[in-house]
């Protein structure tokens, strides 16, 4: 089974946060993963994307293309994605920031208010947790365990003060049912 | 078995390049291969080593020349517009006949061009970016763990041969993280008698030098030279062959290339189409001999590139022109998707 995910933000959002959280996860449940960011002159407000793909088989190429599952985390990024979801994916939409509807009626949709979420436990940057919460609940191939072994590997030992907050934004995401 | 981590491609070769011995790192920033630089500046202090920054990358490399001459292991990394840069000072370390490691991290051109991955500087590489008769040994990583891998190799053959070696990676393969298990730290003991590294009045003392100013010698240097290179393309060719033994149509790719070629590989066997990749490791030497083979059996040959067509000419000239050789390319920074070249390979299906 391979599983593609295409997580796409502002610079800031920790678009390629979540990604690496999502890629150590895989690695420590012994899975073959990939993470590509975009790398061009992006900063904080521009556009930021990343290809993140879980699989049991060697990954070949590691840019999605086709991803089936779409973390759109802003307006400019399901403009441009929502066209490339395979029929049947999953997008995730935070509908804090998102105010139109996916047109798509192939694919399952998932509204998280995830901005206004993170707000309201406190952590106001960790939107990007709060999706990928919900992405771990809806999604067959992501399993809901090892979340603070791979928290771990992704948050540097310096804010190790950070963990709790983070695995609360993961938790929120996950309760959350919308 | 050491614990798999994920790491960056670029973070990676640095990472393989200390374990290899490699004590010495002289560079300049640019992207996309910069995180290999700021790897360095952060580790070689704690272990004893030389980071330097330097002020230009004409510079550096002539700063890897001097330590080169020493017998120590030394690199420098680049992308494109650098490596550029680089070139004199590469045919004097070829001239000179001194191992190094040049890493290659390319972004499309020519000029100052794009940041984007590209695979545009394969002649540059392969045909003697500089000036003279020269070769260098050119391995090309298609993932994270070869990038560790063959940064371990790169400095071993360099050493074996006395020649420079270069890295050919790509903007994605420095920028993507895949799980590595990084090779185990070796201490290196190859024995340089030629090194310049004080008499203790002893000996006679070394010199490097790459000048000659009676022709006849400089002849003799370079039939010389161009044994071992022979050695070389007899002992050193490394490629993967995937899906090829009953292969009707061949798909050439390196690097990022041959990644997504592999893909549009599965995709055509299951459609039915006898398809199959030949991923070169090393493109100089080139896996002549290889296609040269497959072109006794398989109908066409595709190369994937991304450039405006480069390796192609290698591909042609390894099977004699003798079946028809594909491009299917993207250029600037754009990397073709599996469907082209799926697309690519229905087209010769169709044409044989």
């Amino acid at each position: 089974m391979t599983t593609e995910i295409l997580i796409a933000g502002f610079g800031g959002q920790g678009v390629l946060f979540a990604g690496k959280f999502l890629a150590y996860k895989g690695l420590i449940e012994n899975k073959q993963v990939s993470w590509l960011p975009s790398y061009g002159p992006e900063m904080r407000g521009g556009t930021a994307n990343c290809s993140v793909i879980l699989s049991d088989e060697p990954v070949g190429s590691p840019i999605v293309s086709k991803p089936y599952i779409l973390m759109a985390m802003n307006l400019p990024s399901l403009d441009k994605y929502e066209k490339d979801v395979l029929p049947g994916g999953l997008i995730f939409v935070d509908s804090t920031l998102i105010e139109r509807k996916v047109t798509r009626s192939d694919v399952k949709v998932f509204y998280i208010p995830s901005t206004a979420l993170a707000a309201e436990i406190g952590a106001p940057t960790l939107a990007n947790m709060i999706m990928t919460g919900k992405v771990i609940k809806e999604c067959d191939g992501i399993s809901s365990e090892n979340l603070e072994a791979a928290l771990g590997k992704v948050v540097s030992a310096r804010h190790a003060d950070l963990k709790d907050i983070n695995l609360k934004a993961l938790q929120t995401g996950m309760d959350y049912a919308g | 078995m050491s614990e798999k981590v994920l790491m960056k491609g670029n973070e990676a070769i640095a990472e393989a390049a200390i374990r290899a011995g490699c004590r010495h790192y002289f560079g300049y920033p640019i992207t996309p291969q910069t995180e290999l630089a700021a790897y360095m500046s952060k580790r070689m202090p704690k272990i004893g080593g030389v980071f330097l920054q330097a002020e230009s990358e004409i510079s550096a490399i002539n700063m890897v020349y001097g330590v080169a001459g020493s017998g120590k292991r030394v690199m420098t990394s680049s992308s494109s517009p650098g490596v550029s840069l680089k070139q004199e000072g590469i045919s004097y370390i070829a001239g000179s006949d001194l191992p190094a490691l040049i890493v290659n991290v390319q972004r499309g051109g020519p000029g100052l061009g794009g940041i984007q991955p590209s695979q545009s500087d394969y002649f540059q590489a392969t045909k003697g970016g500089g000036h003279g008769d020269y070769h260098l040994i050119v391995l090309t990583p298609a993932s994270v763990q070869e990038m560790a891998d063959l940064t371990s190799l790169a400095f071993d053959l360099a050493d074996k041969y006395r020649v420079p070696a270069m890295l050919l990676a790509d903007g994605t393969t420095g920028q993507m993280m895949e799980p590595v298990e990084l090779p185990e730290e070796k201490t290196v003991s190859v024995d340089k008698p030629w090194a310049v590294t004080g008499t203790g009045m002893k000996r006679k003392h070394n010199i490097i030098n790459s000048l000659y100013l009676q022709p006849d010698e400089l002849e003799k240097m370079n039939f010389e030279r161009f044994e071992r290179y022979k050695l070389i393309e007899e002992n050193e060719v490394r490629y993967e062959s995937y899906l090829t033994e009953d292969a009707d149509i061949v798909v050439v790719a390196f690097g990022i290339a041959a990644r997504v070629s592999k893909n549009a590989v599965n995709e055509a066997r299951r459609q039915g189409i006898k398809a199959g990749l030949v991923r070169p490791i090393t493109v100089w030497p080139f896996p002549k001999k290889a296609l040269a083979d497959l072109s006794k059996t398989a109908k066409g040959f595709i190369s994937v590139e991304l450039s405006m067509g480069q390796m192609i000419d290698d591909v042609r000239l390894a099977i004699n022109c003798s079946r028809p050789v594909a491009l299917c390319n993207r250029a600037g920074g754009m990397i073709p998707s599996p469907d082209e070249v799926l697309d690519s390979i229905k087209k010769m299906q169709e044409g044989i």
